[in-house]
C-alpha cells in the first residue's frame, strides 16, 4: 500500500519494460481506440462539475464531455467511452504507459509537463486560476494575511508548486498538509486541520457546493494567484490522434459561436453557411483529412452540445456550481475560448 | 607407495564433465546468472528505450534542481528553494525519526504487555489479552485513519488550545511544547554522555572479570548508572548551567516557537507502535513461556532474588527465542512507516510520490525508495543479528 500511485508505477514498468512497441508511429493510438471501439478515458474520480460519478454510477462533468465528444466523433455514440477514475498522481503514468487513451482530468498545461512527461495538450477547455477557499470565521479577508496559516493541498499538482511560489514571493511563511485523496484532503480541512484548503478556484467552488455542510460559512478568497489552463493530454508522437482531440474541441467551441446547439444542429444542416456545411459535413472533405467520417462535427455536437452548452450544464448557470463564464467566454463576447477556423 | 597406486586405478574414473554432477552444478549456475543478468540487462536497455521513444526524461539530474514544494515537517533547516535531494533527505530523516521513535517504544509497551499476558493478576492479563487481540486484527491504515480522526476531531483549534502544562499547548495543529534553546555547552554534554557510557561499559567489563576471579559482586549497575547520568550533569553544571527555553506562542494561526508533535505524526507514531506492540507482546509471551518452568525452580532453589532470576536465568534464555520474530518486526513496522501517505505526514514515500509527480520521474523515484527501505531494513537486519549472535546459546 505505498501510495496508489505504485498501481500506475507498475503498469508503466510493466509497458516500458516489456512493451515493444512505442506509440512513436503516428496513428498508434487512432488505430488502437478504432479497432477497440472504445475510448479510454482518464478522469477525476470525484470533482463536481468536471468528472464525478451521478448517483447511478455515470460519470458527468465538463471534462466527461470532452471524452463523450470524442467518441462520438469517431464512433458516432458518446456512450463508447469506458472511464478510468485517476487521482492527481496516477494520471500522468496511466497515460504513459497506455492505459488511458486520453487525460481528460483538469489538468493544467505546463511547459515541463508537455516536454518532459512526453505529453502533447489539447485546446484549454477551461481557464481556471488558483485560489484559496477558508471558513467565515476565521475573518480573513485576502490571501496575503495568510502568513502562517496551515494550508491543505494535493499532492502531485501545480497547486503545490504556485502555493510555495506565492507565499515565497510575499515573504510569508505557511505549513502545507498534502495528501492525495481529495476525500480525505478537503475532511481535513472541514475538521478544521487546515486554516484554508486551496486548489483551482472552480475546484474551490465545487468543493464549497458539494462538500460543505453549509456552503455559506466558507468564502472563496479574492487573489487568483495563478493561471491553471486546463486541457485534454494524450502521448507525445501521436500526431493524428493528437489532431482528432484538438478538432473536436475546436469544433465544439465554434458551434458555440455560430450558434448550433444540440438542439437546432438538424436544422442547420439545411443552412446556406458554406462554413457551417463544411463542420458538419454537408459539403464533404474535413472528415477525410482527420480519418473519420464526415459526421465527425456533427455527432460530437449532437451529442453534448456546443461549448457554451456543456459550460452551462455542468459548472455554470443550470449548475450547482453557478460559476461564471468569465474568461471562458468566447472571444467575440471578451473572453478567451476561441477556435482556429475549421476548413 | 604401490598401495597409493593401486588405490588411485581401484578409484572410478573421473566421468567425462557433462556427466560430473560437481561440473554440472556450476554450470548450472553460472547459466541461472548469466540469464537473470541477461534479463536485467534487457529489462533496463528497453526501459530506457521506450522512455527516449515516448520523449520522457530519464536519468538523475533531476535531483539537483530546484524542489519548489514546501514541506510541512523536518527535522533538517528546508526552504522550497532547496533541491529534490534536499527534499528527499527530509523525506529519509522523517522515516527515521518515526521508525526509531516507533522501535523504542514499541518494543516497551510490547514487553510490558507480554509480560502482563503472564500475570498471575486476571484484570491484567484480560486487558493484556484484549489489547492483544483487538490491535492486531484490525488492519494498520484503518487505525491510522482512526487516530488520526481522534487528534484531529476532538482536539480544539489553536485559539482555544487545552494547556494541560504550562506553556504546553494542545490543538489540532498538534503538542507544542518548549524547546530548550540550543547552546555551545549543549555539544559538550553530549560527548560527556558518550563518556559516561562508555566508562559504565569499561566498569561492568572490570566488575565482571573481577566476580569471575574472587568471586566478590560489585554494583556495577547503580555506579554505571551514576556515570551516565552524573557526568553530563558535571559538564553542565561546569558550563554555568544554561538553559532557556524557547516558549511557543500563539501568533496569527498558529503557535510560533518551541517544539511539535503534528496530528499526524502523532496518530503514525501512536498507530505503529499499538499495532506492532500487540505483535511484540505475543513474541515476548511466547519467548518467556519458552523457557521451561525447571529453569526458575532452579534459580529459586539456588537462592537467586526475583530480579537476578529474571535477568541471569530467564531473559538470557528467552532472548534467543525472542529476537529472530522481534527482527521482523523492526523491519516491519519501518516499512508500515510509509503508510504515512495517506495522513499527510511528510515520510520518504510521500516526498517521492510528489517528486516523482512533479518531475515525470516515476522509475527513478521508486527505485530510491527501494533501496532507501532496502538499505534501512538491512542495517536493521544485521545489527538485529549482530545481537543475536551475542545472545544466541553458545555450543562448546
Amino acid at each position: 500500500m505505498i501510495g496508489t500511485g505504485l498501481r500506475a508505477f507498475f503498469a508503466l514498468a510493466i509497458a516500458i519494460g516489456f512493451g515493444f512497441v512505442g506509440p512513436a508511429q503516428a496513428g498508434a493510438t487512432f488505430d488502437k481506440v478504432k479497432q477497440a471501439g472504445t475510448l479510454v478515458c482518464g478522469v477525476n474520480p470525484g470533482l463536481a462539475g468536471f468528472g464525478q460519478p451521478d448517483n447511478q454510477g455515470n460519470y458527468k462533468g465538463l471534462d466527461i464531455d470532452v471524452c463523450k465528444a470524442i467518441a462520438a466523433a469517431l464512433f458516432g455514440d458518446p456512450g463508447k467511452v469506458k472511464y478510468v477514475p485517476l487521482t492527481a498522481q496516477q494520471r500522468f503514468t496511466a497515460l504513459q504507459s497506455g492505459e488511458i487513451d486520453i487525460l481528460s482530468r483538469n489538468t493544467t498545461w505546463t511547459l515541463q509537463r508537455d516536454t518532459e512527461l512526453g505529453l502533447n495538450f489539447g485546446p484549454v477547455v477551461y481557464y481556471d486560476g488558483q485560489g484559496f477557499i477558508a471558513p467565515k470565521k476565521l475573518n480573513v479577508k485576502s490571501a496575503k494575511e495568510l502568513n502562517g496559516a496551515t494550508i491543505c493541498v494535493q499532492p502531485g499538482t501545480t497547486t503545490e508548486l504556485n502555493l510555495a511560489d506565492y507565499f515565497r514571493a510575499n515573504k510569508m511563511t505557511f505549513k502545507p498538509l498534502v495528501i492525495e485523496k481529495l476525500d480525505e484532503v478537503v475532511a481535513a480541512y472541514f475538521s478544521g486541520r487546515c486554516d484554508v484548503y486551496t486548489t483551482d478556484r472552480s475546484g474551490l467552488a465545487s468543493t464549497r457546493i458539494a462538500r460543505a455542510q453549509n456552503p455559506d460559512d466558507h468564502v472563496i478568497l479574492p487573489e487568483v494567484i495563478s493561471k491553471e489552463p486546463l486541457a485534454p493530454v494524450v502521448r507525445q508522437g501521436d500526431d493524428q490522434w493528437n489532431d482528432v482531440v484538438r478538432w473536436v474541441v475546436y469544433a465544439l467551441i465554434e458551434a458555440e459561436e455560430v450558434g448550433i446547439t444540440a438542439k437546432n444542429i438538424d436544422e442547420k444542416l439545411k443552412s446556406e453557411d458554406p462554413g457551417i456545411k463544411r463542420m458538419l459535413g454537408v459539403t464533404p472533405g474535413t472528415g477525410k483529412s482527420l480519418g473519420l467520417d464526415d459526421k465527425w462535427a456533427y455527432n460530437a455536437i449532437k451529442a453534448v452540445g456546443n461549448y457554451g452548452e456543456i459550460f452551462e450544464r455542468h459548472v455554470g448557470k443550470d449548475s450547482p456550481l453557478k460559476l461564471d463564464r468569465g474568461i471562458n467566454a468566447l472571444w467575440t463576447q471578451g473572453g478567451l475560448m476561441y477556435a482556429v477556423p475549421i476548413r | 607407495m604401490a598401495r597409493d597406486t593401486a588405490a588411485a586405478e581401484s578409484r572410478p574414473k573421473r566421468p567425462p564433465p557433462w556427466h560430473d554432477p560437481a561440473v554440472r552444478a556450476v554450470v548450472f549456475q553460472i547459466l541461472f546468472v548469466a540469464a537473470i543478468v541477461a534479463l536485467g540487462a534487457f529489462l533496463v536497455h528497453n526501459t530506457l528505450l521506450n522512455l527516449r521513444r515516448q520523449n520522457i526524461a530519464t536519468g538523475f539530474g533531476f535531483l539537483e534542481r530546484e524542489a519548489a514544494f514546501e514541506i510541512g515537517e523536518s527535522l533538517i533547516p528546508y526552504s522550497p528553494a532547496d533541491s529534490y535531494a534536499a527534499a528527499f533527505l527530509v523525506g529519509l530523516t522523517n522515516t527515521l525519526y518515526v521508525a526509531a521513535l516507533g522501535i523504542v517504544l514499541a518494543t516497551i509497551l510490547g514487553a510490558l504487555m507480554g509480560l502482563a499476558r503472564l500475570s498471575g493478576n486476571w484484570l491484567i492479563r484480560k486487558l493484556a489479552q484484549i489489547y492483544v487481540e483487538i490491535f492486531r486484527n484490525i488492519p494498520l491504515a484503518l487505525q491510522l485513519f482512526f487516530w488520526w480522526g481522534v487528534l484531529r476531531w476532538s482536539a480544539p483549534a489553536p485559539g482555544r488550545a487545552w494547556q494541560p502544562l504550562p506553556d504546553v499547548f494542545v490543538s489540532n495543529r498538534g503538542i507544542v511544547f518548549p524547546m530548550p534553546e540550543a547552546h555551545a555547552v549543549h555539544s559538550w554534554l553530549l560527548l560527556a554522555l558518550l563518556a559516561g557510557i562508555a566508562a559504565a561499559c569499561g566498569l561492568a567489563r572490570w566488575a565482571r572479570q573481577r566476580q569471575a576471579r574472587t568471586g566478590q559482586i560489585f554494583p556495577s549497575g547503580w555506579f554505571g548508572l551514576a556515570l551516565i547520568v552524573g557526568l553530563p550533569l558535571a559538564a553542565f553544571v561546569a558550563g554555568g548551567a544554561p538553559l532557556r527555553f524557547e516558549v511557543p506562542a500563539l501568533r496569527g494561526f498558529n503557535f510560533v516557537g518551541g517544539g511539535v508533535f503534528s496530528p499526524e505524526f502523532a496518530a503514525l507514531l501512536v498507530g505503529l507502535v499499538i499495532y506492532t506492540g500487540a505483535f511484540i507482546a505475543e513474541i515476548v509471551r511466547a519467548g518467556i513461556l519458552a523457557v521451561s518452568a525447571g529453569q526458575s525452580e532452579a534459580a529459586m532453589a539456588l537462592g537467586l532474588t526475583p530480579w537476578q532470576r529474571m535477568r541471569l536465568i530467564l531473559l538470557p534464555q528467552a532472548l534467543r527465542v525472542i529476537i529472530p520474530p522481534m527482527t521482523s518486526q523492526y523491519l516491519n513496522l519501518t516499512k508500515n512507516s510509509s503508510l504515512a501517505v495517506i495522513i499527510g505526514f511528510p515520510d520518504l514515500v510521500s516526498i517521492a510520490n510528489t517528486t516523482i509527480n512533479q518531475t515525470g520521474q516515476a522509475i527513478e523515484g521508486i527505485a530510491m525508495i527501494m533501496a532507501v527501505y532496502l538499505a534501512i531494513s538491512l542495517s536493521i537486519s544485521l545489527s538485529m543479528n549482530l545481537y543475536n549472535r551475542a545472545v544466541a546459546l553458545v555450543e562448546r
